[in-house]
């Protein structure tokens, strides 16, 4: 059960474009075809869903602080242990960009082999996904937010992923169709972009009473609402009244 | 100018307005819009990618006849890294609650499409005196964008700047104070826009900050 609810949040209620702006640049540059954004969208949802977990056993079994007890085997009475005062969190960031430019590079080896069309088209993108703020970010936030195993750190890569290729893909429809509007010159490309994403974010925050789940809160808000409903009704009698008598 | 010449001015002058790394290269965009709900946090996040940005262009310069080219991404993301983690322990040390609300943002400096789009762009190709400008350049038009935005985001949302209506006017938005009453402009009705403060907020006002930018500048304008 928290596994789906790990998972459903990091996709809609911590989305990593609407809720933490992860991964601008790359969403910015590439979403002006869906073609494409369904590529970018694919190979972050890959690369975080490797990443992630793998930047967990990092971080639990290296980078924290007492993490190095296992090293002589005292797990069950770590403060024995020679290593107990050991506390390389502040190596993390090396670690961990270390980490996923490695992948990075797995992924598009990966690609251009069994995939020359999509490589092609993805051009000189495909790099930039080593500095996607939303790689790093993704395994910054399992860190910060301390997932507690393996596996929930593998839902958190894999939901977070969904999430931004969700976005990618809603935003390069929206700017397919934009193309045949009207916009005011100076908004077009990216302005326009950026006022879409702030109202989709708008959009996504209404995602925020998902988990919460009580009931009492809506009950009063419903009879808030049943009362607004009688006085709009009430005013427009009036205003109905006033009309007739402005006629008349 | 003595110390500059004009070529090496255009390096600093350029990338404020006309070629603004944010508005116009589109890069950095991330940091740009999650750190901008406080007018404080935005300024020690400017100050912060200027030092990496500005560093960080004279090590990768400087190394740019060694570093072979296969690898080059590998050894900014290290150069990058390495100067994050100065600034983050600084900002641990002598700045703790605003480390705790820039949190993961510190770490995204490594990053920012802005640092690694200079050591690309420019530092690979030019001398290190030259890359330390633009650097300061980049860094110091990036900070103008988030300043802007943070201004019209915390003035509106929290009716206070940096705690200074606090500390000097008594009010967040002026008139004297009489206490367990509305002052100032809140004594007409005014209210702070709490919406301001939420994240999709900032990317409205980035987008009206570009449509301000480019009706101005005509050439930015896309078609």
């Amino acid at each position: 059960m928290e596994y789906l609810e790990l998972f459903f949040k990091s996709i809609f209620m911590d989305n990593m474009v609407f809720a933490t702006f992860l991964g601008m640049c790359s969403y910015l540059a590439v979403s002006k075809k869906v073609s494409t954004a369904v590529g970018l969208g694919a190979a972050v949802v890959f690369v975080l869903a490797i990443t992630v977990p793998l930047n967990w056993l990092l971080d639990t079994y290296i980078l924290k602080a007492h993490a190095l007890v296992w090293l002589d085997g005292n797990l069950r009475t770590p403060e024995l242990s020679a290593y107990y005062d050991y506390d390389l969190s502040f190596l993390s960031f090396i670690l961990f960009i270390a980490t996923i430019a490695t992948m990075v590079q797995l992924v598009e080896i990966i690609v251009e082999k069994f995939s020359p069309s999509l490589y092609n088209s993805l051009g000189i993108f495909l790099p930039l996904i080593a500095v996607n703020c939303a790689i790093l970010g993704g395994s910054l936030f399992m860190q910060s937010r301390e997932i507690p195993t393996f596996g929930m750190a593998t839902v958190y890569g894999i939901g977070s992923g969904i999430g931004w290729f969700l976005a990618i893909v809603a935003i390069a429809a929206i700017r397919e169709k934009i193309r045949y509007s009207n916009v005011p010159a100076p908004l077009r490309g990216l302005g326009i972009t950026f006022i879409i994403t702030g109202l989709m974010a708008i959009g996504f925050m209404s995602f925020g009473g998902m988990l919460t789940g009580g009931s009492k809160k809506k009950a009063k808000k419903e009879t808030k609402i049943v009362k607004i409903e009688k006085k709009t009704d009430a005013i427009q009698k009036k205003i109905a009244k006033n009309n007739e008598k402005v006629n008349q | 100018m003595g110390l500059l010449t004009k070529k090496d001015a255009a390096l600093i002058k350029d990338p404020l307005f006309d070629n603004n790394p944010i508005t116009v290269q589109v890069l950095g965009i991330c940091s740009a819009l999650a750190i901008t709900a406080k007018l404080e946090a935005a300024i020690v996040m400017a100050i912060s990618v200027m030092f990496v940005l500005a560093l960080g262009n004279v090590v990768i310069s400087l190394m740019r006849n060694i570093i072979p080219s296969k690898i080059r991404i590998i050894v900014q993301l290290v150069v990058a890294a390495a100067l994050v983690i100065i600034v983050d322990l600084v900002l641990k040390a002598y700045a703790y609650n605003l480390s705790k609300t820039l949190s993961v943002f510190v770490g995204l400096i490594i990053t920012n499409c802005i640092i690694m789009g200079r050591f690309e762009a420019f530092a690979l190709a030019n001398s290190p005196w030259r890359s330390f400008l633009d650097g300061l350049g980049n860094a110091a038009g990036y900070g103008i964008i988030l300043v802007i935005v943070a201004f019209f985001r915390e003035l509106l949302g929290t009716g206070d700047l940096l705690g200074l209506g606090q500390k000097f006017m008594g009010h967040p938005l002026l008139g004297n104070p009489i206490p367990g009453e509305m002052s100032g402009l809140y004594a007409l009705g005014y209210e702070n826009n709490g919406f301001m403060l939420l994240s999709p907020m900032a990317l409205i006002v980035l987008g009206i900050v570009i449509w301000v930018q480019r009706s101005k500048n005509p050439k930015l304008k896309e078609d």
